[in-house]
């Protein structure tokens, strides 16, 4: 069997979707299943001074209504992801709200009945009594309350400035957006009456920790509550974080001896889940006449929306660590307010941090250049750190581990990026578009991303019965296709192809030690986890086939699937499944205290992340009446050290840049002045169509194999999504003649008051690319 | 008392007697007393296309019609696709192109890329870039869901004219 690490396989978990058979959180149904709807603020900010519940619990159907009242005292969901020094204290989100309402969206009671229907029918009639209060909307307003205020930085700032020749400076504000999957949250519950506990399904990402968080919450053994694998529509940081209903449904069915089911809607959804991404940079960057950076400064208010959730204050962290990119900054100081408003709470979107700082650090580059009269491309070469230089360590931390960045050739990923480019024509493309009057523009952005956070993740792998190759792995499935990449990484081992191979993901009792999905993490970790566990279980089968063949360990080899001796052609062979049936007990193979079956644990640690990087391109058009932007052309170039399976890396890129186009130029979570949401549909949250999406062009660079991890793998999750705000800015100010855009999204009204100081179509740029 | 309704809906091919509640959706049928969970609900207002069926041959949301609206009618959902457990051609081209990925999605677009082929559509991928815009996803970037609907349109063209011929 070739080797299956690097192949375009087929995706494992296609079939069952194709055909309808896949299964989500709302798909799984049971006898005599309850079905809740959550009561929501309807104010932005006030004092509840009565929730009456008579008429919901009078409607035919209604089983329950529920307030905080009937909970245990001040229950609040804790952080998942620390940053020393910072304490959120009274600012975690209650369960359900009790004496004062802080978002509109925050739950405040909960109704379950017989049918959807008649939950929310009964919702409706559960009366609120809520003394509005002043809601605060803008962080940075001067009346803010701040939650945490923290710097990080490395080298003597204060002299880098003092000494410049020349300082850029740039305020760039990003909008309020989020990850917004297409499937909305589920989560169905049933009771086991002899245990007292919970079955979940549709708790998706990070199932270890969201388990230890009920358990602590419901005060129970952690061994009752058992989250099974689902199917997840789309995750993207959103999904899977514990939000007040993990509680609320499962303590439902606790306390109502009954199966439960939760559909969010999408009203719900657009209110209830994190949002994202809104900041406001203040950014400073000291450059010597020819261009290179001596400094550079950043002063970054956070709206955080109403409270700190399972994320704590990590998006703020991960945008100062990563700030300065693949760039050689001799100093660096970066501040962070985080504020909270009367709006909903925010978490990670992926490319958390990174996506909001590239397009401001970019944006900022793009200035500087046309301040010094440079080519935007030569300014980057020039501060661009080489592979001479690193490992490269920023005396920083970021999600508690040291900021090293392992290895890479940033250089020859922009030329790579370039000569594409060149191929492609599109600086012609952009030059006829001028010729003939219209606003064409062309974009560049450069990046580093961050992958492969540990500190551990743990699988099994056993073979079954017939022979399969069975694993169970710390990861979880939200659509990213880390089944198939698993298979792969364990087919391997055996020789095998990937249909031999199953894959269970996010199952808490299979695997008690998982750590989850997210950080661009699963195919490093998990992968270096499955990877090792299969190493075990191969090495198993090999030493017990030798018993059997009569022959020495080291004289038998196993390929394709079967144990043989080596060089021996003709001799006897034993498939998967007759060494399977050697380990079982009885068998008299096993040697007295040699443990039934052929199965392994592998637990994979690692200190330090790896550091992926990329180039993003793109030509774009501004119709000069409207203020629309159609993105015509877009190229990502990436570093993923091995692609273990690279038509999944290019869906990653491309799913990505789609979604970094719609915080560019769409999305965004409005508010009115009470703190009303303006977007509580998709007819108001403008996500692109395949009409706003254009085909991307791929440069999938395996130059430069992580050392942080066996597979030499860097994670692909965020990629394509980090660049696409700074490359689109860019593009957008190339096409208008200005020297950079000062914030997102480039809607039409942003592009209209920034075209509006320009006449006639834009000068070309000085130089070749802008 | 509810206002229930006897209807009778013929689901790929099959014919079911339903007593339905006249707000119950097409969609919730399906899904909660059909258990044909394939359609799903990515906003329950009309926009998203993750609901898609074909009602008499032609794509709806089945979130915007009600169940007795489909009294005596046709529908198709995407578990009548496969012939057993041999996936048409489209859906061995979503696989081939990589035109999913959390597959929420996947059912309104095969629904609706069903309906256009069904109608002759050509193999233009601008057109077919068109079409599929009417539904969303999330996390595809739609390339592959563009190729893979563009093959699919011109192998049954071919096919349709060698069949003419
Ligand atoms: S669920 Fe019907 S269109 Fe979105
Ligand atoms: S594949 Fe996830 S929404 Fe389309």
């Amino acid at each position: 069997m070739t080797e299956q690490i690097g192949r375009r396989v087929p995706r494992k978990e296609d079939r069952r979707l194709l055909a309808g058979h896949a299964r989500f959180g709302a798909d799984v149904q049971f006898p005599r299943m309850a079905h809740v709807r959550v009561v929501r603020s309807p104010v932005a900010h006030g004092t509840v001074s009565r929730i009456a519940t008579e008429a919901a619990r009078a409607q035919p159907g209604v089983i329950d209504v529920v307030t905080a009242e009937d909970l245990p005292a001040d229950l609040r969901i804790p952080v998942r992801l620390h940053v020393e020094g910072t304490d959120p204290g009274e600012r975690l989100q209650p369960v359900l709200a009790s004496h004062t309402v802080r978002y509109v969206g925050e739950p405040l009671a909960v109704v379950a009945a017989e049918d959807a229907y008649l939950a929310e029918d009964a919702a409706e009639l559960v009366e609120l009594e809520i003394d509005e209060l002043p809601a605060r909307l803008d962080a940075g307003s001067g009346d803010d309350e701040v939650v945490a205020d923290f710097g990080l930085g490395y080298g003597d700032v204060e002299s880098a400035f003092a000494g410049a020749a020349h300082v850029a400076r740039l305020e760039f504000s990003v909008q309020r957006h989020s990850g917004v999957p297409l499937e909305p949250r589920a989560l169905t519950v049933d009771y086991v009456p002899a245990t007292g506990g919970v079955e979940i399904f549709g708790a998706t990402k990070v199932p270890g920790f969201n388990r230890r968080v009920l358990a602590q919450l419901l005060d129970v053994d952690e061994s009752v509550i058992h989250l099974h694998a689902v199917d997840a529509g789309g995750g993207f940081g959103v999904r899977g974080e514990f939000y007040p209903e993990d509680f609320l449904v499962p303590w439902l069915a606790r306390r109502l001896r009954r199966p439960v089911s939760w559909v969010e809607d999408r009203a719900e959804h657009l209110v209830a889940v994190n949002h994202s991404r809104q900041q406001r940079h203040r950014l400073e960057v000291a450059a010597a006449g020819d261009g290179t950076i001596l400094g550079l400064r950043d002063d970054v208010w956070h709206d955080n929306g109403a409270y700190v959730r399972t994320h704590g204050v990590i998006v703020p962290e991960l945008t100062l660590s990563m700030l300065p990119g693949p760039y050689r900054v001799p100093a660096y100081s970066g501040r962070v307010r985080v504020a909270l408003t009367n709006k909903t709470p925010c978490g990670t979107y992926r490319a958390p941090g990174r996506f909001e700082g590239t397009a401001a650090r970019e944006q900022l580059l793009d200035l500087v250049a046309a301040e010094l009269g440079m080519d935007r491309v030569e300014l980057r070469r020039r501060n661009l750190l080489t592979p001479g230089e690193l490992p490269h360590t920023r005396a920083m931390h970021t999600l508690g581990t040291e900021l090293v960045l392992d290895s890479g050739d940033y250089p020859r990923l922009l030329d790579r990026a370039l000569d594409t480019v060149d191929e492609l024509g599109w600086r012609e493309l952009v030059a006829r578009g001028r010729a003939q009057g219209r606003l064409l523009g062309l974009g560049l952005s450069l990046f580093l991303e961050k992958s492969g956070l540990g500190p551990h993740d743990t699988a099994d792998v056993e073979i079954t019965s017939t022979g399969r190759v069975r694993v169970h792995s710390g990861g979880t499935s939200l659509g990213q296709g880390i089944e198939t990449v698993l298979a792969q990484i364990v087919a391997d081992e055996f020789g095998v192809s990937v249909d031999r191979v199953d894959v269970v993901n996010g199952d808490t009792t299979l695997q008690p030690f998982g750590t989850g999905s997210w950080a661009s993490r699963s195919t490093v970790v998990a992968g270096s986890a499955v990877r090792g566990a299969g190493r075990a279980v191969a090495l198993r089968v090999r030493e017990l086939g030798a018993e059997v063949l009569e022959a020495a360990p080291e004289d038998v080899e196993l390929a394709d699937g079967v144990v043989r001796v080596r060089g021996a052609a003709t001799a006897r062979a034993l498939d998967l499944a007759e060494v399977w049936l050697a380990a079982q007990p009885g068998s008299p193979w096993l040697r007295d205290g040699e443990p039934a079956g052929l199965s392994a644990r592998h637990r994979f640690a690692v200190d330090r992340m790896t550091y992926p990087y990329g180039a993003h391109v793109c030509v774009v058009e501004v119709d000069p009446g409207s203020g629309g932007v159609t993105v015509l052309r877009y190229l990502v170039a990436y570093e993923v050290g091995r692609a273990v399976n690279p038509a999944l890396v290019e869906g990653q890129l491309r799913g990505g840049v789609a979604q970094g186009v719609g915080g560019a130029l769409l999305e965004e979570f409005r508010y009115d002045e009470s703190g009303q949401p303006q977007c509580t549909t998709f007819m108001d949250y403008l996500m692109p169509t395949a009409s706003e999406v254009p085909a991307v062009e791929i440069v999938l660079c395996e130059d430069a194999p992580a050392t942080t991890n066996p597979l030499g793998a860097r994670g692909a999750g965020e990629g394509g999504l980090t660049g696409a705000g700074a490359a689109v800015a860019s593009a957008v100010s190339d096409a208008i003649g200005r020297p950079a855009m000062t914030g997102l999204p480039l809607d039409p009204g942003s592009v209209l008051a920034a075209l509006g100081t320009v006449t006639g179509p834009a000068a070309a740029s000085a130089d070749g690319i802008p | 008392m509810k206002d229930q309704h006897l209807v009778t809906l013929t689901v790929n091919g099959r014919e079911h007697e339903l007593v339905l509640e006249s707000r119950r959706t097409l969609a919730d049928t399906l899904r909660q007393e059909l258990g044909l969970t394939g359609t799903h609900l990515g906003c329950e207002h009309g926009i998203c296309g993750a609901c898609t069926v074909l009602l008499d041959g032609e794509p709806v949301r089945a979130c915007l019609v009600f169940g007795v609206q489909a009294d005596g009618r046709e529908i198709r959902t995407v578990e009548g696709l496969a012939d057993g457990d041999e996936l048409n051609d489209l859906q061995q081209a979503f696989s081939r192109h990589h035109g999913l990925q959390c597959g929420f999605c996947t059912p309104g677009f095969l629904m609706l890329a069903e309906a256009y082929l069904a109608g002759g559509g050509s193999a233009d991928p601008g057109e077919v870039r068109e079409v599929v815009s009417a539904n969303l996803c999330r996390c595809t970037g739609y390339q592959g869901i563009v190729e893979a609907v563009t093959e699919v349109a011109a192998r049954r063209r071919e096919q349709a004219a060698k069949a003419h011929d």
